[in-house]
């Protein structure tokens, strides 16, 4: 029951974020604000996640390479592969859940309980509108950038591991990467990417914005929105895959 | 001039406010009093729309706010300033960006028309040359004046304040009362004060509303309050060693 209340309210805050902005001006300084907050601010991390992951990726490819009828060349394929369809769009936007979902639920709960959002509206500002669409408009334009930057990262990071550990040449890692490539899995992943981006961004302010109390309310509230987010971006996952993939 | 009729409020079945009736008139410092829990901060909220009411009406000038949709109560709203108990400066902003906000969002104003009236707020709250602090960089005291520099930077036609004192040192408490005050004569504004201090109360207590159990209680001016017979009220206004001192006093001059 409870759950089917917060949805219809999450459906109705997105009435109000989705509004027309009072001056495009504001929103524009805004969005380049978030665009900073949300993206720019998450490049390390991804950057670090990603090196670290691809290199696991390959290496526990390569270990696995016993049967002798299976090419040299899988290592590099099942690291693109992997990467591009799974580890970059889902599992960097679950970490991306973590740290910007985090951020946006206490930014926005903050706000709310030391009185900054009553004073917008006050105002006569439409505060949804004022504080959650530059978040997720900036979300939804810079998430696919760090998800092509995961990507890239991720597989220069397995063929590094591969360098150093000696265990296959350059050459054959790269025919690996470019072995069966489907150009449609950039799509699919990108487009999934654009989702978890809004759900992030969307579902975090959900519950910065209705959060009531103090300081502990909007911890909790901080830990709702990254529990929340993940599960969303788990079972859209899901149904984006079946809709993209194998329909 | 603010009117309220017959204005009902209740959460989760608990009546709060029960068939307030008042006016609050232009050019004075109306303030609402009460003990805490009362519903003095519920009434106010109502007023300026951040709650529903239940029943009733809230009129602004002749205009029926409660009927209005969203659009148009936003144009009242930009007539309406704001100082919140906690403040509510926005923290990522500078002093003069907060001041600057409303300015930005609803007015056509050009960037030196704008630090005009920023500066010239500013002034009026004695933090001339403060532009560039952020609110936590500013004491108690400074948060709630730029508060009311940010509050009057669009000229309002009303303006709230609720608990201006709360957490101030007496001596400043004054200084806020006196703005507070002054800037209501000065641009004919409808001001309304929540608060329990009593010192508020004398000092600029000239329609008051006192609240209690959710019901209008009493109502008058800073005079009659102190010489009241109503049992409520004289609980409240001589809760203090230091007022009950201050009311044998007058009664001994009476006598």
């Amino acid at each position: 029951m409870k759950l089917l209340q917060n949805i219809g309210k999450y459906t109705l805050m997105l009435t109000m974020v989705f509004t027309k902005p009072k001056k495009w001006k504001i929103f524009l300084s805004r969005l380049i604000n978030e665009l900073e907050n949300i993206g720019i601010s998450s490049l390390p991390i991804v950057a670090l996640m990603s090196t670290f992951i691809g290199g696991v990726i390959a290496l526990q490819t390569a270990s696995s390479m016993s049967n002798p009828l299976l090419p040299k060349y899988t290592v590099g394929y099942i690291t693109q592969s992997s990467t591009i369809l799974e580890f970059s769009p889902t599992i960097i936007s679950l970490i991306l859940a973590g740290k910007v979902g985090s951020n946006v639920a206490s930014e926005i709960g903050t706000m709310r309980v030391t009185e900054q959002i009553d004073a917008l509206e006050i105002m006569g500002v439409n505060s949804l509108n004022h504080l959650v669409l530059p978040k997720i408009i900036a979300a939804i334009l810079f998430f696919p950038v760090l998800i092509i930057f995961s990507m890239t990262l991720s597989m220069l990071g397995g063929w590094m591991a591969l360098m150093i550990t000696d265990l296959t040449t350059t050459e054959t890692y790269v025919l690996g990467l470019r072995a069966f490539f489907n150009p449609f899995h950039i799509t699919y992943a990108l487009t999934k990417t654009v989702v978890f981006g809004f759900l992030i961004v969307s579902v975090s302010s959900f519950y910065g914005y209705y959060v009531k109390g103090g300081s502990i309310n909007v911890g909790q509230a901080s830990t709702q929105a990254v529990v929340s987010s993940s599960v969303a971006i788990l079972v859209a996952n899901l149904i984006l895959t079946q809709l993209l993939l194998l329909s | 001039m603010i009117e309220v009729k017959h204005v009902m409020k209740s959460f989760n079945g608990q009546q709060v406010l029960s068939d307030i009736n008042h006016q609050f008139e232009t050019g004075k410092v109306n303030l609402i009093i009460g003990q805490s829990g009362q519903g003095k901060s519920v009434l106010a909220k109502c007023i300026v729309g951040l709650y529903e009411v239940d029943e009733g009406q809230i009129l602004f000038d002749g205009r029926n706010f409660t009927d209005m949709e969203r659009f148009e109560r936003s144009q009242i709203r930009e007539e309406i300033g704001m100082l919140f108990q906690g403040v509510a400066l926005f923290d990522s902003l500078t002093v003069e960006q907060n001041i600057m906000f409303p300015l930005t969002m609803f007015t056509n104003m050009t960037k030196g028309e704008m630090q005009k009236r920023v500066d010239f707020c500013l002034d009026r709250v004695n933090l001339s040359g403060r532009n560039k602090l952020f609110p936590a960089e500013c004491s108690g005291g400074m948060q709630k004046r730029i508060g009311i520099a940010r509050a009057i930077a669009m000229n309002p036609k009303y303006l709230f304040c609720d608990e201006p004192n709360s957490g101030l040192d007496p001596k400043t408490s004054i200084v806020i009362d006196g703005l507070i005050k002054d800037i209501t004569a000065e641009y004919n504004m409808t001001t309304v004060v929540i608060t329990h201090d009593m010192n508020s109360v004398i000092e600029i207590g000239q329609n008051i509303l006192f609240i209690h159990q959710g019901k209008k209680w009493w109502s008058g001016d800073k005079d009659s309050i102190l010489t009241t017979d109503n049992p409520e009220i004289l609980s409240f206004v001589y809760a203090s060693e230091f007022m009950k001192e201050i009311r044998s006093i007058m009664q001994e001059k009476r006598t």
